[in-house]
């Protein structure tokens, strides 16, 4: 079969260093009425507001965060499915719904998988149907794209002569989470969205679709964006990670080092959250108190201020900067960034 | 609660104001020229163009429609051709027989449906639900103008029991509920009655089959709640449905009542629209549609207000 | 990036041999199909209806007598009479045959409202539906203008302004139901329009035309061709209903409704030969509607 993965490796532009996908302040706001005061909307449910990362090339970003952070929005709004307000998105190098990258060549460069792998299945198409709509869609014959699709499903470990013509119904949880990767590989993307892809199955399957992606990244030469709210996975997965709370940034960092030594409070605070079997790590109090607050109008100043043990009144006030604590290591809090006003700043390491 | 009904009360304003425009253009979409049926075959010129202008149909077609519409907003539905009388003191009375005529029938449909669907429900895939499915659907497929024909033949004409047609002795044109009139109504009004009991009767079932599959009924069971009392949150639980659809099948009564009533000769809101397009009496025609429509739109409004208060999970606005 | 535990990660190892699955007979209406041969009652009333169907339309082949050839001698003669088998109306034709070429009309009448509205209401309920926003609420809300009306009340309403006819009463039912389908097909595929395939399927990059034809439409036709089978039995006793009331079809023609109202006074005269017309009607009802209960049923199973 074709050399898949030779086929998106012409597609570079940027060579190694680029990075693969940009977003520059990324804002998205839901609802909300307009006051009549002129004061803007208000009531508006603040789902992602001023983000902006880079993800390199060949690596895995993981992002995490609780439910309601914005993280589901941001795979939206990465792929494009629902428009943002403000900010902008650079696919190696290129703004993306300029002329050079539409958003029909946009959408041959970036897919996704689903966390529903019944939902995202048309109950009404074989799995090979299903894998070579895409490839069809894009001009592809029927035969080729058949014979593309009987690849890939091989490639995901499912066997065609067996699998391609079953309906949804008929596959298991893993499998049809199998096909929805072929599905989403079908068009030859450089970049794969993954939200919550494997959250909804069970244990040992999960190992499986996370093995099988890893062989996957590798064979292809894809760039993985991570999206999950269990950390362990995230900590498997990811060469960085991303921390989501209410439409922020709070922490962005290598997976070592931020899961290791987290610097932000939130970070801490999930990853204390974590059930541990170690008696020396039982802890007595919980590491986080009260609900997250609604994401309508937010708190002032950081966000996360009304849960936070080290909450001084700087926290309430200012709204803290992503800056960098550490090499390709930032953190968005006054207790990490030294001379900030906090009493405590740059003290907990 | 007030603030739903007045929100709906303006969800529903287009659609009062685009039923009035089918109205008035169901007169102007019938086929030759409506002054036909006013004036006899050899008018002259002269009097076809003075009548055109008394009824103002030389004006152009939004005019005509904007004057009707003043003049109904006012109560003013017009002369009836061929009474001469006004329409809407016909209308009036008319559907008040109507309405006596169809909410006997609903009440009576409610029962029988309720009992039927409870039945079916709760015996779910036993014989017995067979049985009171198959009685429902028999009466959502029966043709009620044929019913009351049947029923005629068995109650009037054979066995003398009951009269066939009119709302009283005399031909009385309104029906009053005194013992004389009692035997008129008993025939129209079960015959009216067999499809809301059958429409009734296939939604409670469903309904009372999805509730009992429900966590919470095994709940209720398991911490030793007798069987009656399950019944009781049964029948909370599918209340607020069951009353909404039997306020509608009110509604498609007292709209649809035309072919029980022409059977029957009941002198109803139905048998005066009858008599309206035969007679191409096209005032009448037009008022009675518009109010038969509007009870219906007013119907729907109260049933989905009162649905939305009875039940607890609907969201107010 | 290390690999760790489970083995077995690979395409499927086992020795068995490689049947290639079968196409046929294993789709979503393939097992409706079987589901609906299982059940007796759904095909009881096939039996029925093709029967009935098949003899309205064979009618001129079949050896019944001229429908339309009265007798004033042999008026209104009971059932089981030595010449007319289901007895003859009151300008004494054979019943039998009235009722059997009776059928054409009132099935046609029937069906054909039905059939029609099914593909204008669902091409604008789907339409309107995929669409969304302002385009669906100005198309629905006009749709609720004509929902606003009781069936039976429109369904006059229009004939009698437009004049008696068959077509004419064929139009009006069509307007009458084509409301309730759009509504209908418009639910459905609002709902459709937002499961993750619709969404995974715009993420491919497909047009709007593509995504419904492949991935909406097979999914919205069926339930709404569940809810248009329901509407026959209404459509056929509309349609009699109208020429009961003298606004369907035109006396000599043989139709179940006009039948019974030609019928009406022979009550007292012969009662069960006045009855037949609408027994008919009652049958073919009955057998339409649990013929679309069966469907519900068998398409409710996944």
């Amino acid at each position: 079969m074709e050399a898949l993965n030779a086929a998106t490796l012409g597609r570079d532009r940027g060579g190694p260093a680029q990075p693969l996908l940009s977003v520059r302040r990324l804002v998205k706001h839901f609802g909300g009425r307009r006051s009549f005061s002129g004061r803007g909307i208000r009531g508006a449910v603040h789902a992602v507001d001023d983000v902006s990362f880079d993800v390199a090339k060949g690596q895995t970003l993981g992002i995490v965060g609780e439910s309601g952070c914005g993280k589901s929005t941001l795979a939206r709004l990465i792929m494009q499915i629902i428009p943002a307000d403000a900010g902008e998105f650079l696919f190696d190098g290129e703004v993306v719904g300029a002329h050079a990258l539409d958003l029909v060549a946009y959408r041959r460069e970036v897919q996704m998988v689903f966390q529903d792998s019944y939902a995202s299945l048309n109950p009404r198409l074989t799995v090979e149907e299903t894998v070579a709509f895409g490839p069809r869609v894009h001009g592809l014959s029927q035969r080729a794209a058949i014979a593309r699709a009987h690849d890939l499903i091989s490639r995901v470990g499912l066997d065609p002569a067996r699998f391609a013509a079953r309906y949804p119904h008929e596959l298991s949880g893993g499998q049809r989470q199998r096909v929805n990767i072929a599905r989403a590989l079908a068009l030859q993307p450089r970049l794969v969205i993954l939200d919550e892809a494997v959250s909804a199955l069970d244990k040992s399957v999960e190992a499986q679709v996370l093995n099988l992606l890893i062989d996957l990244k590798s064979e292809f030469g894809l760039t993985y964006v991570f999206i999950s709210h269990d950390l362990n996975v995230v900590r498997f997965m990811s060469d960085r990670v991303l921390v989501m709370y209410l439409g922020k940034v709070v922490e962005l960092g290598p997976s070592d080092v931020l899961l290791g030594a987290p610097r932000h409070p939130y970070t801490m605070a999930l990853l204390a959250s974590m059930p541990s079997m170690d008696p020396d790590r039982r802890i007595t109090e919980p590491p986080l108190f009260g609900d997250p607050p609604s994401p309508i109008d937010p708190p002032s100043g950081c966000r996360f201020h009304t849960r936070c043990k080290f909450a001084a009144p700087v926290c309430a006030a200012t709204e803290p900067v992503l800056a960098e604590i550490a090499p390709a290591h930032r953190a968005a809090c006054f207790l990490a960034t030294p001379g900030s006003g906090h009493p405590q700043a740059g003290s907990i390491a | 609660m007030l603030v739903y009904t007045l929100k709906r009360l303006l969800y529903v304003t287009p659609v009062v104001i685009g039923v009035s425009i089918i109205c008035f253009l169901l007169v102007h979409i019938a086929p030759g020229d409506p002054l036909s049926a006013i004036l006899p075959a050899d008018a002259t010129q002269e009097l076809v163009e003075q009548m055109r202008a008394a009824y103002g149909f030389d004006r152009p077609l939004p005019v005509q429609y904007a004057l009707w519409f003043w003049k109904v907003v006012h109560g003013d539905l017009g002369t009836s051709i061929a009474t001469g009388r006004s329409v809407a003191t016909e209308v009036m009375r008319a559907v008040g027989n109507t309405l006596i005529l169809a909410t006997v029938a609903t009440v009576i449909g409610f029962t029988f449906g309720t009992f039927f669907g409870f039945v079916a429900g709760y015996f779910r895939d036993r014989w017995l639900d067979k049985v009171a499915s198959l009685i429902s659907v028999l009466g959502v497929s029966v043709p009620h103008y044929w019913l009351g024909m049947v029923l005629v033949i068995i109650f009037s004409a054979n066995l003398n029991w009951l009269p066939p047609t009119g709302a009283g002795p005399d031909g009385s044109v309104a029906w009053r509920p005194d013992l004389e009139h009692l035997r008129y109504i008993i025939l129209p009004a079960i015959t009216m009655s067999v499809i809301p009991m059958g429409v009734i009767s296939r939604t409670v079932r469903a309904l009372v089959a999805d509730i009992l599959g429900q966590e919470f009924v095994q709940g209720l069971r398991a911490k030793g709640l007798r069987e009656f009392g399950v019944f009781r949150h049964v029948v909370i639980n599918a209340a607020p449905t069951a009353l909404a659809v039997m306020g509608l099948q009110l509604g498609y009564l007292l709209g649809g009542s035309i072919l029980i009533e022409t059977v029957f000769s009941w002198p109803g809101s139905g048998f005066l629209l009858n008599a309206a397009i035969f007679q191409r009496d096209l005032p009448l025609l037009q008022g009675t549609i518009l109010v038969l429509a509007l009870f219906f739109v007013a119907l729907n409004l109260a049933v989905d207000v009162v649905q939305t208060a009875l039940d607890p999970r609907i969201k107010r606005a | 990036m290390t690999k760790t535990w489970m083995a077995g990660t690979s395409p499927a190892m086992t020795v068995e041999k490689i049947v290639p699955a079968r196409r046929i007979g294993r789709g979503y209406w393939a097992g409706v199909g079987r589901r609906l041969l299982r059940d007796p009652v759904a095909l009881a009333a096939a039996f029925v209806i093709i029967g009935i169907v098949f003899a309205a339309i064979l009618a001129p082949w079949l050896g019944f007598a001229d429908p339309y050839r009265g007798s004033m001698l042999r008026r209104l003669r009971p059932i089981a009479d030595a010449v007319y088998r289901l007895g003859s109306d009151e300008l004494g034709r054979d019943m039998l045959s009235r009722l059997v070429y009776g059928g054409r009309l009132s099935l046609l009448m029937g069906l054909l409202p039905v059939v029609l509205a099914f593909f204008v209401g669902s091409a604008i309920g789907i339409v309107s539906g995929f669409v969304g926003g302002r385009v669906n609420t100005v198309i629905m809300r006009t749709v609720d203008v004509f929902y606003a009306f009781p069936s039976v009340l429109l369904a006059i309403a229009l004939s009698g302004a437009l004049g008696a006819g068959i077509f004419n009463a064929i139009v009006s039912l069509t307007i009458v139901f084509t409301p309730l389908i759009a509504r209908v097909a418009e639910s459905v595929t609002t709902q459709i329009r937002t499961r993750d395939y619709v969404e995974a399927a715009r993420v491919s990059g497909a047009g709007p035309l593509a995504i419904i034809r492949v991935h909406v439409l097979g999914n919205v036709l069926g339930p709404i061709f569940v809810y248009a089978t329901s509407l026959i039995s209404v459509s056929m006793i509309l349609a009699s209903g109208l020429s009961f009331l003298g606004l369907g079809s035109k006396p000599p023609e043989p139709e179940w409704g006009l039948m019974l109202n030609t019928l009406r006074t022979a009550i007292y005269v012969q009662p069960l030969v006045a009855a037949l017309p609408g027994a008919m009607i009652f049958v073919t009802s009955i057998a339409f509607n649990l013929l679309s209960d069966g469907l519900r049923s068998a398409m409710e199973v996944k």
